[in-house]
């Protein structure tokens, strides 16, 4: 594999670290709105939140297959490990977006339990929500590997500090929910949405901070790559960066923008992605398996590759099609 | 309190059952798509409103199903990582990129039209809309390419490499690997059943309503058109059945002995075994209704023909016999009735009663479901007649399994059946309600707010008078 003048896992570990990131961020603001929906209003609000994601869900949750399926496809021996090692959170993970998912139908279809389908799409988001936010923190805090298999016990993943990304990762998504809101909806959900912002960015804030307070103590030297010169040179900067965000995203609220505190948000979660970076880089089971042992064969990654090259430009150009069909504020009645 | 239990078995019985729901889905939606892209684009060329409102009548119901493959597909792709790991590892590199590319060209088409095909027509027009319905099935079918392909893989290995340290790799040609010995068969067997679903489905909701008495164009339209294409493509799947059996002798001729129910050789021709009990411990079919021969001619094209049986074959390298056999009986019975069903509508047009002969509508009614249990019964026959293999021949099950404790695949296991009983259950119960009223004239919107005005612009107002 090192005979080749590229480095295919480099490019793939780039690959997979972008569909994550296209998923946190696309099902992250339906999620989140998910996770809002019980202190929105019955009626209007709710149908508006509603309808400003309905076309687009299901696309955004196809980011998880291929990050998943990438994993599984460039990096088998790390898909080995780590879904064994988190189980009951994939599996917590995927039954609550099966709840979320159906809902979407499901609440139209059958208005007399409207309520018990509302209840189901919040309860599904937060359960999918804050499973991510675990299995990111399990992942972080290390995974046992005897013999290329995960090697630990069905517990090991359950820790303060998986506790407190899954709770971060609820409170972030809620974020882009609100913020996407803001831009979609209009009137009274509006001003809701204006105020749920507010709060959910305090909590996003303190969580960003209690997170990144945390990891570096974790172990594997966590704290070294962040902190000894002259890595901390490069790695102030993400840090630094986020707070010029964060001012940012509170003028943007303060001056009552319409679309720019969604985008912050986002620029936010793409600080906390760059910081997880360089928190694992280059392993993908931290201090165990790097990219590199866990790649798959030259021929698979290259065959692949020739695919992502020719369709994701297909995909994201259709992608960003559908979302411009469906621009401008969400009605109550337009489309469902 | 699970420890007693075998895990694999747990992990096997858990994979069966989340795969068994969703195969349910896709086999109605591949087919439905194409019935909508058909109707959409019929609607388009005529100008007719009666194709319109079939069109979303069954837009309705398909906006139900494809929630429902969905949710339940994004489970699939990581049962493979959750419960068979070491699977993953060891195959990983050769199937992993086939689902990648299931992915990249399939589902994200899928997901990226869906949104217009179910809401946008009023804001994109009727050409781009028929091009995003179109979208759609085209996406369908391809994700039943990628999987079949990768399914068929772990059937009929080949193009592949061994690694030192047991992985299978990519040889040098992905072609070998994608196009597997078995798996054109595969596929256009697979495809043709859920075209087959559809139309049965389709079928007996239409002879539903005309039992009832709901004999406007709508409903009659329904049932003709779903008549036709039982009538067509029913005899079509038999012959692919054959060739696809054929192909699995050639293949795995150890699935076709537990298929056929051949515990014993025949050196000068086999019976064929109608019905009858497996025996394994006795290694007998027990009260058999057998045909001399006939099974020899039908695998061999010579009533002569040497068979060899399950006596041939090390204990440690057969799939469970009686499962095997009776989906596969499960399967050739209901392909029969289709059949019948296909040829009596046939006759019935012939004689100008397809819209009035009860008994043929209470039989297509019958036959509704009938598509839904050919296909998991196709399914099981295929998958447990693979046993004890992953991949045939050289990856056994018990070895694919991920180090997990029984109690947590138990759990996890019980958690995936009530959720998917109540949530599919419901979502069943939803997809009868919508079939159970008849498509009207003027068929509403997806949404059924009836407040709904006229959108998001004034144009579908002055669309959808032009439609009448």
């Amino acid at each position: 594999m090192s005979a080749s003048l590229i480095d295919l896992p480099m490019i793939w570990a780039a690959i997979i670290a972008f569909a994550v990131f296209a998923y946190v961020v696309m099902d992250g603001f339906d999620l989140g709105i998910g996770i809002l929906f019980p202190v929105f209003a019955v009626g209007e609000e709710r149908d508006q939140a509603m309808n400003s994601i309905a076309p687009v869900w299901d696309g955004n949750e196809t980011w998880l297959v291929l990050g998943g399926g990438g994993l599984f496809a460039a990096f088998p021996l790390a898909f080995a490990i780590i879904m064994p090692a988190v189980y009951p959170l994939v599996i917590a993970m995927l039954l609550g977006l099966v709840f979320r998912g159906v809902a979407f139908e499901f609440r139209f279809r059958d208005p007399s339990h409207r309520p018990y389908w509302d209840a189901a799409f919040t309860i599904g988001s937060v359960v999918a929500a804050f499973a991510q936010g675990m299995i990111l923190g399990a992942l972080l805090q290390g995974i046992a590997v005897e013999n290329r298999a995960y090697g630990g016990g069905w517990l090991d993943w359950l820790s303060p500090f998986s506790l407190l990304t899954g709770v971060s990762t609820v409170i972030g998504y809620a974020l882009l929910g609100a913020t996407w809101l803001i831009w979609k909806t209009e009137g009274r959900a509006q001003e809701h949405a204006r105020r749920l912002a507010w709060t959910s960015f305090i909590g996003t804030l303190i969580a960003i901070l209690a997170v990144s307070l945390a990891t570096p103590f974790l172990a594997f030297g966590y704290y070294q790559r962040w902190f000894t010169f002259p890595n901390v040179l490069l790695t102030a900067q993400v840090p630094l960066l986020t707070a010029i965000l964060a001012a940012m995203f509170w003028l943007a609220m303060r001056r009552q923008h319409e679309s720019w505190p969604f985008f912050l948000a986002l620029a936010l979660f793409l600080m906390c992605f760059a910081g997880l970076g360089v928190s694992m880089y280059p392993y993908v089971v931290p201090d165990k398996v790097t990219i590199w042992d866990a790649a798959a064969p030259h021929r698979s990654q290259s065959f692949m590759l020739v695919g992502i090259v020719i369709i994701l430009p297909l995909i994201l150009a259709y992608t960003s099609w559908a979302y411009w069909v469906f621009r401008g504020k969400a009605g109550t009645e337009g489309y469902h | 309190m699970f420890d007693h239990l075998d895990p694999v078995l747990l992990a096997r019985i858990q994979f069966a059952f989340t795969v068994s729901f969703h195969f349910i889905f896709p086999s109605f939606s591949i087919g439905l798509a194409s019935y909508l892209a058909v109707l959409e684009g019929l609607w388009l060329w005529t100008g007719k409103q009666l194709y319109f409102d079939l069109f979303k009548y069954w837009l309705k119901i398909f906006a139900v199903v494809f929630g429902m493959g969905v949710v339940s597909g994004i489970v699939m792709s990581y049962q493979f990582g959750t419960n068979w790991s070491v699977f993953s590892d060891k195959a990983g590199a050769v199937i992993g990129p086939l689902m990648a590319y299931e992915v990249l060209t399939a589902f994200f088409l899928e997901a990226g039209f869906l949104g217009v095909m179910l809401f946008g027509l009023n804001r994109v027009g009727k050409n781009l809309h028929f091009a995003a319905t179109v979208m759609v099935a085209v996406g369908t079918f391809i994700s039943a390419f990628w999987i079949l392909s990768a399914n068929s893989w772990m059937q009929t290995p080949t193009g592949h490499e061994i690694a030192a340290n047991g992985q299978f790799v990519p040889g040098p040609s992905w072609w070998a690997i994608v196009f597997n010995p078995s798996f054109p068969y595969r596929l256009t067997h697979t495809v043709i059943a859920a075209y087959l679903t559809t139309s049965l489905v389709v079928g007996g909701v239409g002879a539903w309503h005309l039992l009832r008495g709901h004999k406007d164009p709508r409903t009659r339209k329904m049932f003709s058109m779903a008549m036709w294409m039982a009538a067509i493509v029913a005899p079509i799947q038999i012959f692919v059945g054959d060739q696809h059996g054929l192909n699995t002798l050639e293949h795995q001729p150890v699935k076709v002995m537990a298929m056929e129910g051949h515990y014993d050789s025949h050196p000068n021709g086999a019976p064929l075994i109608l019905f009858g009990i497996p025996n394994s411990a006795e290694k007998r079919v027990d009260y058999k209704i057998e045909i001399p021969k006939l099974s020899s001619l039908i695998l061999k094209h010579d009533l002569n023909a040497p068979l060899a049986g399950l006596d041939t074959v090390a204990d440690d390298r057969k799939p469970p016999i009686g499962i095997v056999f009776w989906s596969f009986r499960i399967m050739v019975g209901l392909g029969m009735l289709m059949l019948l069903l296909g040829l009596w509508s046939l006759l019935a047009r012939w004689r100008g009663r397809l819209y009035d002969w009860p008994l043929l509508h209470r039989f297509a009614i019958a036959m509704g479901p009938a598509g839904f249990v050919a296909v998991i019964a196709g399914w099981v026959t295929t998958e447990v007649g693979r046993q004890p293999w992953t991949v045939y021949g050289l990856l056994r099950t018990v070895d694919s399994a991920s180090p997990l404790a029984a109690s947590a695949v138990a759990t996890s296991l019980i958690a995936f059946v009530i959720v998917y009983f109540i949530v599919f259950g419901l979502g069943v119960l939803y997809l009868l309600r919508l079939m159970a009223s008849p498509p009207a004239s003027g068929e509403s919107d997806l949404d059924h707010d009836p407040s709904r005005a006229a959108g998001l612009t004034p144009a579908p107002a002055v669309a959808s008078k032009s439609f009448r």
